[in-house]
């Protein structure tokens, strides 16, 4: 018996932009495209599938033989001969199907692979503000979850795109060719069949649609509560939780019901249309059949042909609700490949920077590349290579904002910026980002060894070089202590050191870049003030020549600067050294004060 | 026939109680499940009659043809009689799929909510166990693959042993000496499928393990993604990462190479088990043994082509049940875990406050609190007022057995008193916190509130007279309004804006696109950690609690806007025990005691002042900021 399944995967709820539907084709064709070098393969696994149908489909006229030729003319002979005859066409038919079976996996696995690693590229070239655009989380489930949709649909596609249509043209010849009265059933069947799978699948995609997005939700309701367990125990609103999720899980239940209620009812609905099928043909070809039309075999074999037909058109329609439902899948992978990336090297660019220098002229910023809703408004600001800035500034002030314009994380929306002599936007971004070593505010670290974590910043450092900038980053005397020392593995994003062992991981990993340039994103938050300071020091005497830039929330961090630069709301508000900022800039002084309170006590 | 999703073959530990248990989950479908069973027989033997009618159908053709005298009627009858057995069959299918459907939907939501209300009932400690990854993966992997068995593979088992066993009474009925040849075919085929079936599913255990491998690094690059940037690590990263797809690539084709090889093999046994029984029938029809006829032969032969169709379903369908079942075992493992345990017995109720200071319990909110202390012993009630005091004595805790993180804490905490822990990272202060909102538990009479031994206390009760602020805030998709009303469900819009005000967050939140109703999504991630941080401030305020725990509460705020909130935390603090937690020590300086922590003791206690001029510890963390040269 026929039977089928509509699989889904859950999706995890993804932000980012989306594309207004363009049409099917082009979509399809792009991420068509990408089946590459396994062409080959996935149009000879079609072809062989020919093979093994044009067999099954003349198997049963060798079997409507055996039985009219032989059987009923007890010509063993013929039975024997026929029989032998059927094997090798089963061996043939082996041979293509399992070479069909073959190839449709090499093809299929290989276009995921493809899909992959074009997604994976893409993801790798993806400027910040690319990334922020999509979330994290939703470019990772676009890599894996929708790619593997994607294959299942394709292998699927390659395997019965072809079988379904061949199968019911043959079988179709044959039943006309036997007997073209008794094959006029065909012409009512088919159309009432069609027009009922027709009538369910523009029900269904609708319905389907729904459930998925409400299954989104409730999967997102899941993820939150995980994340946010302390908050919920800690408010003691496991129960409301509870409740909120028994709903959603009604939801999604009733909207299952109400999609899946559809699709089940195309099973019966075939069986039927296939019985009463049967039912006429052996009513008419009995009655041919004793009128001397025809032969008993031929309808034994014509009823064989009856359920060939119908299913290759259940096939057909089931393919066809498969792609509907990969159609979310191949839209979101599109939309990775089809997003713009806004940063990109230009052409062939060999410039290297002269010095350590930065220069902002009249910068304004925008996330949204929006000039009135800025980010930064009109920063001027000239900085001398081998300087030490200090950046202060509330929550909000853009004080990260305008330093990623230096590595060229973001594009200035308007104004340049300056680095080494050269507009950012002259360099190639390897250089550019060589010259320019910035430890995030949200850093990471990878799993695998301390070394080999360091050995991002530089993968040709020596282990003295290794050793050289963790002392400077002051995180030697802790990785020493390990009983592994600097193989030590951490495991993913780092979780076996402490935050403050981690922030300065990630300062010895950017020391070892030997950047013209170094900046903290208020990189020393965790570590404690001594700790703080003596890293300081250490900056100072080992990196004289290199410009840094230091964002910090204490004022301790960048009292020392050679000057401190005073955010507010985009703007620069003040810019001097710290004495010069206490007599003249009232929100330094506030910050300064609201830290230094009770110490002079 | 589509080719099934493959799965891996994952053997379930315990196959029949985990049956048993999901079966379970489908009470009060009794009455479904009959029928359901009554339907997949009549659907599947509609089949199997339809076609035993096939016979006597050709048999009275070929009389006709024979004889030249045509029994009409009775062709007439067969024909009606088999459009009957069909009609039921058709209506059995609609009848058990539909039936199917509802059980199988009802049941998911079920194991879903169970598992859900299961794990908001896990301790702290099952979280720190487990990935949110490891978690999440039961809501989704396990369950679709349970969903399928569940809409798919019971019924289809059920059919397709009917099937098989009626086929195969059919055939013995129909001539037995026919029937050793598919005795024969049976062990062929199960020999076949035990050796493509093994190898296939060695190949989805290897793919498996690709597929984690690529997905992991996949996960954790694009996590990193903007590191990889600021250190142009992308080839390197591609580089790895095309190695990791190859193999997942090589696996993957392995593996479905033979899941797809399996059906034409088990479809081309059956022609030749076909042509095997047409030649053995035809010598038999010929040579008259067993008294065969051509009407026998031709039925028995359709029964061959039918035989085959249901084993091959089976066979496809045990990687999908095995799978499943290994599924539901891990979320059943989930679902057994040990909830929170709590003895507590003593609960929080609003209070009426006389003048001579007796309490009684109030039905509606006074403002006033009690803790409500029956006494078992004599089924005496005491009320003892809400106040905060927290006493911690000699308190010793670890994480994992052998591996202490407290090491003899003491201390005493006044209603009204701002205690302050500083000290590195790993010193135990956010520790303390979570043993006295009991995240963690620790023996009797060790932590007392009010005077009551902690332990006594319903945890549920316990919290509720304690607000929390977390270092990393989290917040739920919803409205602003709702994520502040959190701290209280049944918070007026007034009481609202006025937590939001104190917070120093009404600003910024009237500048949001839709005010306080803004839609939050993706855990806040709309918002800057700052403003995160004020919404949760506002949140614990909204819950107006005796105790107030700030782990870190203002760490990404900056100073200056710290300082702008100070009066409002000040008057939120008002009255209240407050613990703070902060590294940064102008947060603390103005606590009524600060506890210097290193490695899970308190080195140092006093007020600032004192501290200062004790010139231990916290003086020298404290100078440590202003030590410049």
């Amino acid at each position: 018996m026929l039977q089928f399944r509509v699989g889904f995967k859950s999706k995890l709820p993804c932000r980012g932009a989306f594309y207004s539907e363009k049409g099917v084709l082009p979509v399809y064709k792009e991420i068509f495209s990408h089946v590459g070098k396994y062409k080959k393969e996935a149009l000879l696994s079609p072809l062989s599938i020919i093979g093994e149908v044009l067999m099954e489909v003349l198997i049963p006229v060798v079997m409507a033989k055996i039985i009219d030729e032989g059987i009923k003319q007890n010509n063993i002979g013929r039975v024997v001969c026929f029989g032998l005859l059927m094997l090798v066409m089963a061996l043939v038919s082996l041979f293509f199907g399992a070479i069909a079976g073959r190839l449709s996996a090499v093809a299929a696995m290989g276009f995921a692979k493809n899909l992959r690693a074009v997604l994976f590229r893409r993801v790798q070239s993806f400027s910040f503000a690319n990334v922020d655009k999509f979330s994290t989380a939703s470019l990772t489930t676009r890599l894996t979850t929708d790619v593997t949709n994607i294959q299942t649909a394709f292998m699927m596609f390659i395997r019965s795109a072809f079988r379904a249509p061949i199968m019911l043209t043959f079988a179709l010849i044959m039943a006309f060719r036997m007997n073209s009265q008794l094959s006029v059933v065909f012409v009512f069947a088919a159309p009432v069949l069609a027009l009922f799978m027709a009538f369910v699948m523009t029900k269904a995609h609708p319905r389907f649609k729904k459930m998925l997005s409400l299954y989104d939700s409730m999967n997102s309701r899941v993820q939150e509560n995980l994340v946010g367990i302390r908050t919920v125990k800690a408010f003691v609103r496991e129960d409301y939780e509870k409740k909120k999720f028994t709903d959603s899980t009604e939801a999604v239940r009733e909207a299952q019901v109400s999609a899946e209620k559809l699709i089940i009812m195309t099973m019966p609905f075939m069986q039927f249309i296939m019985y009463i099928s049967i039912i006429s043909i052996l009513w008419f070809g009995g009655n041919m059949a004793v009128g001397g039309r025809m032969e008993t075999g031929e309808l034994a074999s014509f009823i064989t042909y009856v359920s060939q037909i119908l299913m290759s058109l259940m096939m057909l329609s089931m393919l066809f609700i498969m792609f509907v439902l990969s159609r979310a899948s191949i839209q979101r992978i599109y939309e990775v490949l089809e997003e713009e990336i806004d940063i990109v090297s230009p052409e062939n660019s060999k410039i290297l920077p002269a010095d350590g220098s930065i220069s902002f002229s009249d910068v304004s910023f925008s996330y949204f590349k929006d000039m009135n809703n800025l980010a930064l408004e009109h920063i001027d600001l000239d900085i001398r290579s081998g300087e030490t800035i200090g950046i202060i500034g509330g929550t909000g002030s853009s004080k990260t904002s305008l330093v990623q314009l230096i590595p060229r994380l973001y594009d200035a929306t308007d104004g340049r910026v300056i680095v080494g002599g050269h507009d950012v936007k002259d360099y190639d971004l390897d250089i550019l980002r060589n010259t320019v070593a910035m430890v995030l505010q949200k850093n990471v670290l990878f799993s695998g060894t301390i070394r080999d974590n360091l050995r991002w910043g530089n993968a040709e450092a020596t282990d003295a070089e290794i050793e050289e900038a963790c002392k400077a980053a002051c995180a030697h005397d802790f990785i020493t202590s390990f009983p592994d020392g600097y193989d030590t593995e951490l495991g993913q994003g780092g979780v076996n050191v402490s935050g403050g062992q981690k922030q300065r991981l990630c300062i010895a990993r950017a020391l070892l870049r030997k950047p013209k340039i170094i900046i903290l994103d208020d990189s020393t938050s965790a570590v404690d003030t001594a700790t703080d300071s003596s890293i300081r020091k250490a900056f100072r005497e080992k990196l004289a020549d290199t410009t840094t830039i230091i964002i910090a929330q204490r004022i301790t961090s960048v009292m020392d600067a050679d000057r401190i630069v005073v955010m507010d709301a985009g703007k620069i508000s003040a810019v001097g050294t710290h004495d010069e900022l206490l007599e003249s800039s009232e929100i330094y002084r506030e910050v300064y004060e609201s830290q230094q309170k009770g110490a002079d006590e | 026939m589509p080719p099934r999703r493959q799965a891996v073959m994952e053997k379930p530990a315990d196959f029949k109680a985990t049956i048993k248990r999901i079966f379970s989950y489908m009470h009060g479908f009794g009455v479904h499940f009959v029928f359901v069973i009554i339907g997949v027989v009549f659907s599947s033997l509609a089949g199997i009659a339809g076609n035993a009618l096939l016979k006597p159908l050709i048999d009275n053709i070929e009389q006709a043809v024979k004889s030249g005298s045509w029994d009409k009627r009775g062709f007439i009858r067969i024909l009606c009689l088999m459009g009957l057995i069909y009609f039921v069959g058709a209506v059995s299918t609609f009848v058990y799929m539909r039936l199917m459907m509802r059980i199988s939907t009802t049941t998911l939501m079920r194991i879903r909510n169970d598992l859900f209300c299961k794990m908001e009932s896990l301790p702290i400690r099952f979280f720190d166990k487990h990935t949110h990854g490891e978690l999440m993966s039961h809501f989704t992997n396990d369950t679709d693959t349970l969903r399928e068995m569940l809409s798919n593979s019971i019924a289809q088992f059920i059919s397709s042993a009917i099937s098989i066993t009626g086929i195969f009474v059919m055939m013995i009925i129909y001539s037995w000496q026919l029937t050793l040849i598919v005795v024969v075919m049976l062990f062929v085929i199960i020999r076949v499928i035990a050796f493509i079936g093994s190898r296939s599913s060695k190949g989805f255990i290897a793919q498996q393990k690709a597929l984690g491998a690529a997905n992991g690094y996949i996960e954790e690059l694009v996590e990193g993604q903007k590191v990889v940037k600021v250190f142009t690590h992308e080839d390197e990263a591609t580089e790895e990462f095309d190695r990791l797809n190859e193999e997942l690539c090589q696996a993957a084709t392995r593996a479905n190479t033979f899941a797809n090889i399996l059906m034409p093999v088990m479809n081309n046994l059956s022609y030749l088990h076909y042509a095997v029984t047409a030649i053995v029938g035809g010598i038999m029809t010929v040579s008259g043994v067993g008294g065969m006829t051509v009407g026998t032969v031709v039925a028995y032969l359709q029964y061959t082509r039918n035989f085959s169709m249901p084993i091959t379903q089976v066979s496809q369908q045990l990687n999908a049940v095995l799978t499943a079942l290994a599924g539901a075992e891990r979320i059943f493992k989930v679902i057994d875990e040990e909830p929170e345990t709590d003895e507590g017995y003593v609960t929080l109720v609003n209070a009426d406050i006389a003048e001579d200071g007796t309490i009684t319990e109030a039905p509606e909110r006074t403002g006033r609190w009690a803790w409500r202390h029956p006494h078992k012993a004599d089924g005496s009630v005491t009320y003892t007022e809400v106040h905060g005091n927290v006493e911690l004595d000699d308190v010793y805790f670890g994480y994992e057995p052998g591996k202490t993180v407290l090491n003899g804490i003491s201390l005493y905490a006044h209603a009204g008193q701002k205690i302050a822990f500083v000290g590195s990272t790993g010193a135990g202060k956010t520790t303390i916190t979570n043993l006295i909102n009991r995240f963690y538990d620790v023996p009797d009479g060790k932590i007392r509130y009010d005077g009551i031994n902690i332990n006594k206390i319903k945890k549920s009760d316990l919290r509720r007279s304690q607000s929390i602020v977390l270092q990393d805030t989290h917040l739920f998709t919803g409205t602003v309004m709702d994520n502040i009303r959190y701290g209280k469900l049944d918070a007026t819009d007034e009481e609202v804006y006025a937590a939001a005000r104190l917070a120093n967050a009404d600003g910024f939140i009237r500048h949001l696109e839709n005010g306080y109703d803004t839609m939050l999504t993706g855990d806040g991630g709309n918002l800057s950690q700052g403003q995160r941080q004020l919404l949760a401030i506002a949140r614990a305020a909204v819950a107006d609690p005796p105790v107030l725990i700030l782990d870190e509460a203002t760490s990404s705020i900056d100073t200056r806007t710290e300082a702008m909130i100070e009066k409002g935390m000040d008057s939120l603090m008002e009255g209240r025990t407050v613990f703070v937690i902060a590294h940064r020590l102008s947060t603390v300086r103005n606590s009524s005691a600060i506890m210097v922590l290193e490695h899970g003791k308190i080195i140092e206690r006093g007020n600032h002042n004192e501290l200062i001029s004790q010139r231990g510890k916290y003086y020298q963390l404290y100078n440590g900021m202003f030590e410049l040269s």
